[in-house]
């Protein structure tokens, strides 16, 4: 009788299919990898083509701005595992704490790409900009993947934010807690994959010799 | 509702992981001031190779979770590694 009352109140439960849920946010990370694959493809491409053009650009670019982006993205993802690890051991309210350094540390990368770009384009290094023009083709091709790169890569961690801001809210009404946390475990494969993104465009935007 | 256990990763392997990715990243930077030719580069996408691995096995998981998203990355690599020969062969010979 206890049996077909437990089940009677298991069948009023919302399907679930976390394993399924998992296994379509890695489907759309592989297709994340593919379009910046591409991305990758063309700059490997445009800098074999004009390897000094790029090395030239790339002296442009700021290193220490570079590596502390790098520095903190890197320890975000730290965080945002941490947070996984918090909620799955029921601790609410680390799980939140971590999930508000994440938060905070992707809005600060934000603000230092503002001002990276924005010192890039006062400089006169924009797209269609006479200095550019100037520098000839070579440049103008690795300031546009550096635009295009990084810009996209900037739109994700804006949608990371958002991201950010809708877990912590699930987290806090308790729809997310240590028996139901694949919306933070994909929240956290897709911040993962926006750090793996830039463990590439690090060394090949800031670090060319 | 199937009760799977789920691996938990412990805190202090969280901070182990973050630990070796940034003394990857110093290393990264270090090595830029080195005059190796054209070997500058190799190094540091070997060292990006190797801190994205670390990102994936550890932080996304691959270690603990089914197998199958380990074989699908893998995958995904050996298309995109493919493109980039494929494509190379093409640009050298012109």
């Amino acid at each position: 009788m206890a049996d077909m009352e437990k089940h009677a109140e298991h069948s009023a439960h919302v399907h679930r299919d976390d394993e399924g849920d998992k296994l379509g946010m890695w489907l759309f990370i592989f297709t994340e990898l593919l379009l910046f694959g591409m991305l990758f493809l063309m700059y490997a491409v445009y800098r074999y083509k004009n390897p000094e053009a790029f090395l030239l650009g790339g002296k442009e670019l700021d290193v220490f701005m570079g590596t502390l982006n790098t520095v903190i993205l890197l320890i975000s993802s730290a965080t945002v595992a941490m947070s996984i690890s918090a909620i799955q051991k029921g601790n609410k309210k680390l799980a939140l704490i971590l999930l508000g350094i994440t938060l905070l540390i992707a809005v600060v990368f934000l603000v230092n790409k503002y001002f990276e770009w924005g010192a890039k384009i006062d400089y006169g290094f924009y797209p269609g900009s006479a200095l550019l023009h100037e520098l000839g083709h070579g440049t103008t091709l690795f300031f546009g993947l550096y635009y295009v790169m990084s810009g996209i890569h900037a739109l994700h961690i804006l949608i990371g934010i958002g991201l950010f801001i809708y877990v912590a809210m699930q987290i806090r009404k308790d729809k997310i807690h240590s028996t139901d946390y694949i919306w933070l475990e994909n929240t956290g494969l897709y911040w993962h994959l926006v750090d793996l993104i830039w463990i590439f465009l690090f060394p090949l935007f800031y670090l060319i010799h | 509702m199937s009760e799977e256990k789920h691996h938990i990763s412990s805190y202090k392997s969280h901070a182990f992981v973050l630990l070796a990715l940034l003394v990857l990243t110093a290393a990264s930077v270090a090595v830029t001031s080195l005059e190796m030719g054209p070997f500058n580069t190799a190094v540091a996408m070997i060292i990006a190779g190797c801190k994205a691995a670390i990102v994936l096995i550890w932080f996304m998981h691959l270690k603990f979770d089914n197998k199958l998203y380990a074989i699908f990355t893998t995958l995904v690599l050996v298309i995109f590694l493919l493109v980039l020969y494929v494509t190379f062969f093409d640009y050298s010979y012109r």
